[in-house]
């Protein structure tokens, strides 16, 4: 398995051809407490860097891109009843939506765990 | 010993013993109990004759049981909200560093002149030559608004800002369409009004980011490399959420129009550039005007609002009905029925009536009572006092866009520097123990920590200088790391709430409590 970060704070666990897609620590620490989450609907198809999902902390609410192209297999809906999830756990249980990877050039650029840190580094 | 500005001491030498008292009031600050809590609903405050014996026509749809509405008499359910008033915080106490945004001082005269019986007691459906007056304030009103704008034309219906905005995106909707060029996206600067995007949206567009420069403005070459057939428009916030004027508008504007689009521009900010300023010399096709912001109606808790819109020649003809319209010595309302071909293009209507009345006279008594040299004395006062705030602040806070030059009529700040674990949301709770409601936090939101001051141009230097005191003393704590900042209010009727309990499971509606242990 594999894992990916992008720019806008977003990790993609590859396996095969599906993706697991969330939001990173440095994301939730920067939202602040996560009061409503909306994953996205199995069946979507999206294309890259399309409004897949949406997060409300009580400072600011935020999009959630979809960081490749192809189909939503499945929102994460323990968020709905928990959104803290996203605070307590969020590269792990706290997942938002998982989807089918229709092209997988499209990995390319995105950053690998070293590279995202010292992208955060940077901010 | 704390002293207060004349040098009396405030606070006894020597404060001993226990602050707790048997009823929890802390003298004059009371505490207040929910309503349904003080007046049970089996018991009520008025004494009503018996209903006489009468056959009912509800036919088996009598209610049955309780409305379930708490009774309390008259003298118990004044207290009740002036107990509660008291806990707010109000123009009329002190500094609102949220200013105009949510309400600028409102002088006593609009007030006065709003509550003349011919202004107060008619009715919109009333015949128009018994409201000749009234049309008369509409129809100069905007003939002041045309004139401070540069612009042709308004419309003084929409009732607030962001209807305002629809307004004005509708218009540029039907002039497009009307020229067989129905386009698809709206460009909105990151240095916009979180409204735009809403409201381009909302009328059907899809809306694009354009990027902001370091400097906090738009970016012109962003912005004209995005332009093309497909794009119907912009909308623009000037001066914008950094708190700073686009020197770069006529530009954009004649990019915009080179392409074929128009150019929305957000005047929610022109209290700080009336009187200098004519959007319609920049090139802006339309533009809504925040009365409370600029004109000082009131505005506090969300209404009554009013956001009339200027037209350029271009889009003039698309505006809403209803318009009034001088014709000698009457003043005549152009509705559907009396609407003529000038006016065959409009979109249509955005209200019932005609607007907000009650800010129309005020909106009016205000321009007239300051005259063009005084809007343009507020625009001045606006915009110092805000600099005034900018430049005694930023040896101690960071100001992102402290070097691009004076600020308008708000003065940016950023939560850099604060020790690690301290945020905006702890200073703004300390401000609140100072006795001030906080500034405008976490927007916009290209700015880490956003505080966002707007002074408004009433508060004199003595006022500013005793605010500056009280955030430079909280500020410096949230340097030092002072951990008292995290239990901050401590002064307040409440302490520290639960913003995340009360966004995720609010509790919105009173339950009797033994339906609650029912409940449970």
């Amino acid at each position: 398995m594999a894992r990916y970060f992008t720019e806008d704070h977003e990790w993609i666990d590859i396996e095969g051809d599906h993706a697991t897609i969330g939001i990173t620590d440095y994301a939730q620490e920067q939202l602040g407490d996560i009061v409503f989450v909306e994953v996205p609907e199995s069946g979507t198809v999206l294309e890259k860097g399309a409004d897949a999902a949406v997060v409300e902390s009580v400072k600011a609410a935020s999009d959630v891109y979809a960081p490749v192209s192809g189909e939503i297999l499945e929102g994460n809906d323990a968020l709905a009843d928990e959104p803290a999830l996203v605070n307590t756990s969020p590269e792990e249980d706290g997942w938002f939506f998982r989807m089918s990877l229709s092209d997988a050039d499209e990995l390319e650029g995105l950053m690998d765990a070293k590279e995202y840190k010292a992208f955060v580094d940077s901010l | 010993m704390s002293m207060n500005n004349q040098g009396r001491p405030t606070r006894p030498e020597h404060a001993e013993g226990s602050a707790d008292t048997f009823t929890g009031n802390r003298a004059l600050m009371l505490e207040e109990r929910l309503i349904f809590e003080i007046g049970a609903i089996d018991r009520t405050g008025i004494d009503l004759d018996e209903m006489p014996d009468s056959a009912s026509r509800l036919g088996g749809l009598e209610r049955n049981r309780s409305i379930g509405l708490a009774g309390l008499s008259e003298p118990e359910t004044v207290r009740h909200y002036t107990r509660l008033s008291r806990m707010n915080y109000a123009i009329d106490l002190g500094l609102f560093p949220l200013g105009s945004c949510t309400m600028k001082h409102n002088p006593r005269l609009n007030e006065r002149i709003a509550r003349l019986k011919g202004f107060a007691d008619i009715h919109p459906l009333q015949p128009v030559d018994t409201v000749q007056g009234a049309l008369q304030v509409i129809h100069e009103l905007g003939e002041w608004l045309c004139r401070l704008t540069g612009m042709p034309a308004v419309a003084m219906s929409p009732k607030a800002g962001a209807h305002g905005e629809l307004c004005g995106i509708l218009a540029i909707r039907s002039a497009l369409e009307a020229r067989g060029d129905a386009r698809e996206v709206i460009l909105v600067p990151e240095s916009a009004h979180g409204t735009n995007p809403a409201t381009a949206a909302f009328a059907g567009y899809r809306v694009e980011d354009i990027p902001a420069t370091p400097e906090g403005r738009v970016d012109l070459a962003a912005l004209e490399a995005r332009l093309g057939p497909d794009v119907a428009g912009v909308m623009i916030t000037n001066p914008n959420t950094c708190g700073l004027f686009e020197p770069d508008m006529k530009r954009i504007s004649d990019a915009v129009h080179a392409a074929g689009g128009l150019v929305y521009c957000d005047g929610a900010n022109f209290n700080a550039i009336v009187g200098r300023v004519r959007p319609g010399d920049l090139g802006v096709d339309a533009m809504h005007i925040n009365l409370h912001k600029t004109f000082s109606t009131p505005h506090g808790g969300g209404g009554p609002g009013s956001g009339p819109v200027v037209f350029s020649e271009a889009l003039a003809p698309f505006a809403p009905l209803p318009f009034v319209e001088k014709r000698g010595d009457h003043y005549a309302l152009i509705e559907e029925e009396t609407a003529e071909d000038h006016h065959g293009s409009s979109f249509g209507r955005m209200v019932a009536f005609h607007g907000q009345m009650g800010m129309f006279t005020r909106a009016l008594a205000y321009m007239m009572s300051h005259g063009a040299d005084g809007l343009k004395q507020v625009a001045e006062d606006a915009v110092l006092n805000a600099n005034y705030i900018l430049r005694s602040l930023e040896d101690v806070l960071d100001a992102p866009f402290g070097k691009s030059g004076p600020c308008m009529h708000e003065a940016l700040f950023s939560d850099k520097g604060f020790a690690e674990g301290f945020s905006t949301l702890d200073l703004a709770k300390a401000l609140i123990d100072e006795g001030y409601h906080p500034m405008t936090m976490y927007f916009p939101l290209v700015v880490h920590g956003a505080m966002l001051i707007e002074p408004t141009e009433t508060e004199s230097k003595a006022v500013l200088d005793e605010f500056i005191g009280a955030l430079r003393s909280v500020v410096e704590r949230a340097k030092a790391g002072d951990e008292s900042l995290h239990g901050a209010p401590f002064h307040a009727p409440r302490r520290r709430l639960d913003e995340t309990g009360a966004a995720r499971k609010p509790v919105l509606v009173w339950s009797e409590p033994e339906q609650v242990e029912a409940a449970e």
